[in-house]
């Protein structure tokens, strides 16, 4: 098994923690994973994106250049990325803030309203959240309760109150999906 | 018979390179019976220079490292963060101090980094053959300022014990020179200072001492002496700068 | 023990700390800050130093005063900071002291980019500063490889007082993976640190410590460096390190370090798929350089084209074709500055180049 994975998006839309629980999620799982960042200047508001790659065996290159999933979560993100879905892949669009359609007919397109879903649970700050449970209900690649261990460890004791409404959010993302497909 | 006067145990036997007349010999023995009469010798580290006193560690008879050229207080603060116990002193001259190495002396003065720094302004690079330096006088023939120090090519002589008193950090700044015997008894007291504020853990401290260079100068030691009193002091105003060690 | 997801500078950090270093000295610098950032929280917590300096150049300094007066002292830094530590980098050699020195490389040269590169090799095998001094260089390709290497870093600097660097790029420090920080014994066949400025009087066991690289007389300079290179002969016999991947009776061989060379092995797989036997050399140390393991792998019948592939115009390729000293040909393939192949343009090149 070898899954290569894009989440892209503005900075601060949390493309880069999606990313990070997939991967940490799928290190609790026994797999092999990698978490590539670009990193640019900028610290807010630039383009950010990551590279996961989960595999059997030990990542060898994480880069990644045509992937099993694409997580859009901006236009210049859809327009850069679009092409390098792998036919039969998956390709996921915030279209909350991203308008069109996808063009390709070989590849699963889910649209997933990840704002507006999240204004709903009174919290656009797991928006991000919304989507990776769009993603993983989709791709089947990782266990929900993974990614909910995963971000049990990422938010710490502290911060452990906002578990509630953060799987709330995978799960309302993951309906998405299923009523999508 | 009794013993009227001994050479300190804290300076070697080695035969000092220095020339004839130079004041790094007087300020090496101020030094070294400073470390002596504070019971500090088996607790000093010197860090010496490069430029005329070079080779110091073979006559300060304590633990010595010899750091690159201006470096002297970044590697004094790493010697004295590994080991706070320690007294740590850089032997530093004008070129190494005020030229190559101003950003190690200025910030190691606004860590408040507890070291003491002896800076030899001597007005000239003295290992090198004589060459100007930031401290040289306007006016002041060197081999590299063969016409005189031209104030608007080069700038004015730069005055470090001013500059680096107006530091927080730093705790205890005198100017004094070693052209007299009076002045050489208030240069020692000076250094003592210097150290104990090292010791009371009161911050920086620097003492810049106006030596003179009778060779590169192309004056007999003598002469040296009264051109020092003469141009020298004018310019450079001997007397504490700043002293914030009787405040809490 | 249970395996953590750590960022490649963090990790590489908390290396450092298991491995006994308690003395950090450096300067911020993408893509390798998140070192100093991790040192200033944890060493204070554990009564070590970690001091942010002024300069790189101060940085380097303040590393070798700590390392004269006996610590485990490290700095931090990525190409051009490096740059400016090569000064006190030399002294450190010239004046046999152990420190560890981690150069997270970016593009160059100049201000370059903060992306990862490769070019700073010839900097770091060829000297760098002045005078005839090597530091050893250990290239991780993991950032679990980078641990380890940090972890030897230390033992090796105190085993043959020298400056020791680990050499890794933007890659390796800004990506996450699993790591695992395995117990270590401590080595106890290290020599003691008695030269080291501590204080010394007339009642100390040791003679007084002179810590100095000035030796006016021609002499004395010649008998320190004919002890640096015995030293270095020494370190190339012992510590060379290397690793062979799938060459048994390949018809291509890849030589890459680092990022690249991870990358490379997919590659070697994506060529497996089309029928063509790769296989790849690997320098872990590139000071001292594999030269007898890549010119063995090299020399195998089977081969028939060398590809040494890099991010720079081409600098590891030197030493490799100088550990294959012209009895086959080596190719490069790579490009100067940020730019880091993917393994599908590996492979095409690799389709490309083969010899029919």
């Amino acid at each position: 098994m070898l899954e290569q994975n894009i989440f892209a998006g503005f900075g601060g839309q949390g493309a880069l923690l999606m990313g990070q629980l997939l991967a940490m999620a799928s290190m609790i799982e026994g797999k092999e994973v990698s978490w590539l960042p670009s990193y640019g200047p900028e610290m807010r508001g630039g383009t950010a994106n990551c590279s996961v790659v989960i595999s059997d065996e030990p990542v060898a290159s994480p880069l990644v250049t045509n992937a099993n999933s694409i997580v859009v979560l901006n236009r210049p993100s859809l327009t850069k990325f679009e092409s390098h879905v792998i036919p039969g892949g998956n390709l996921f669009i915030n279209s909350s803030v991203i308008p069109e359609k996808s063009e390709r007919n070989d590849i699963n397109v889910y649209y997933v309203p990840m704002t507006e879903v999240a204004y709903e649970l009174g919290n656009v700050k797991v928006s991000n959240m919304v989507m990776l449970g769009a993603f993983v209900e989709a791709t089947q690649c990782v266990k929900m309760e993974s990614i909910v261990e995963a971000l049990r460890h990422k938010l710490g004791e502290k911060k452990a109150k906002l578990i509630p409404m953060n799987e709330e959010a995978l799960n309302r993302g993951a309906q998405i999906v299923k009523d999508q497909k | 018979m009794a013993t009227v006067f001994k050479k300190t145990p804290l300076l070697t036997d080695a035969v000092l390179h220095y020339c004839p007349g130079c004041g790094h010999g007087i300020v090496h023995r101020l030094v070294a019976e400073c470390l002596e009469e504070l019971g500090i010798g088996d607790k000093a580290v010197a860090v010496v220079p490069v430029g005329c006193s070079v080779f110091a560690y073979r006559y300060f008879n304590v633990d010595s490292q010899e750091a690159a050229h201006g470096r002297a207080p970044a590697v004094a603060t790493g010697i004295k963060r590994v080991h706070p116990e320690n007294v740590v002193f850089t032997y530093q001259g004008d070129g190494d101090l005020a030229s190559i190495g101003t950003a190690e002396i200025v910030h190691a003065a606004h860590r408040g980094e507890k070291i003491t720094t002896i800076f030899i302004n001597n007005a000239i690079y003295g290992m090198t053959g004589g060459q100007m330096a930031p401290t040289t006088l306007v006016g002041q023939k060197t081999t590299t300022s063969p016409y005189g120090r031209d104030k608007d090519w080069c700038g004015s002589p730069i005055r470090m014990a001013e500059m680096l008193a107006t530091i927080d950090g730093s705790a205890y700044i005198e100017r004094v020179a070693v052209n007299n015997t009076k002045n050489i008894v208030r240069a020692k007291a000076a250094i003592k200072k210097a150290f104990q504020t090292q010791i009371e853990g009161k911050g920086f401290s620097l003492i810049e001492v106006l030596s003179n260079c009778p060779t590169n100068w192309g004056l007999s030691p003598a002469e040296s002496m009264e051109w020092l009193e003469q141009n020298m002091i004018p310019y450079y105003p001997l007397g504490v700068k700043k002293d914030t060690t009787k405040e809490d | 023990m249970a395996k953590e997801f750590m960022k490649g500078c963090e990790a590489i950090a908390e290396a450092a700390i298991q491995a006994g270093c308690h003395y950090f000295f450096g300067y911020p610098i993408t893509p390798q800050t998140e070192v100093p950032e991790y040192m200033a929280a944890k060493l204070p917590k554990i009564g070590g130093c970690f001091l942010q300096a002024e300069s790189e150049v101060a940085a380097i300094n303040m590393v070798y005063g700590a390392a004269g007066a006996g610590a485990r002292v490290m700095t931090s830094s990525s190409s051009p900071g490096v740059s400016l530590k090569l000064e006190g980098i030399s002294y450190l050699a010239g004046a046999e002291l152990p420190a560890v020195i981690v150069n997270m490389m970016r593009g160059g040269p100049g201000l370059g980019s903060i992306q990862a590169s490769q070019g700073d090799y010839f900097q770091t095998t060829k000297g760098g500063g002045h005078g005839d001094y090597h530091v050893i260089a250990l290239a991780p390709s993991t950032v679990q490889e980078a641990i380890d290497l940090m972890q030897d870093a230390f033992d090796l600097a105190d085993m043959y007082r020298t400056p020791t660097m680990l050499l890794a790029d933007g890659t390796i420090g800004q990506m996450m993976e699993p790591v695992e920080f395995k117990p270590r014994e401590k080595r106890t066949d290290l020599p003691a640190k008695d030269w080291a400025t501590t204080g010394w009087g007339p009642n100390s066991n040791r003679p007084r410590a002179v810590v100095n690289s000035l030796y006016i007389e021609t002499e004395e300079l010649q008998e320190m460096n004919d002890r640096l290179q015995a030293r270095y002969r020494m370190i190339e016999e012992k510590e060379t390190r290397v690793e062979l991947y799938n060459v048994e009776d390949a018809e291509v061989i890849l030589c890459a370090y680092g990022t690249v060379a991870r990358i490379c092995k997919s590659a070697v797989a994506l060529a497996a798929k089309q029928g063509v036997k790769v296989g790849l050399v690997r320098p872990i140390t590139i000071w001292p350089f594999p030269k007898k393991a890549v010119h063995d792998t090299i020399a195998q019948d089977s081969v028939k084209t060398v590809i040494t592939i890099e991010i720079s115009a081409g600098q590891m390729v030197e030493d490799v074709r100088l550990a294959v000293n012209g009895e086959k040909e080596v190719q490069f393939f790579g490009k100067p500055g940020s730019y880091c192949p993917t393994a599908e343009e590996i492979c095409e090149k690799i389709m490309e180049m083969r010899r029919a």
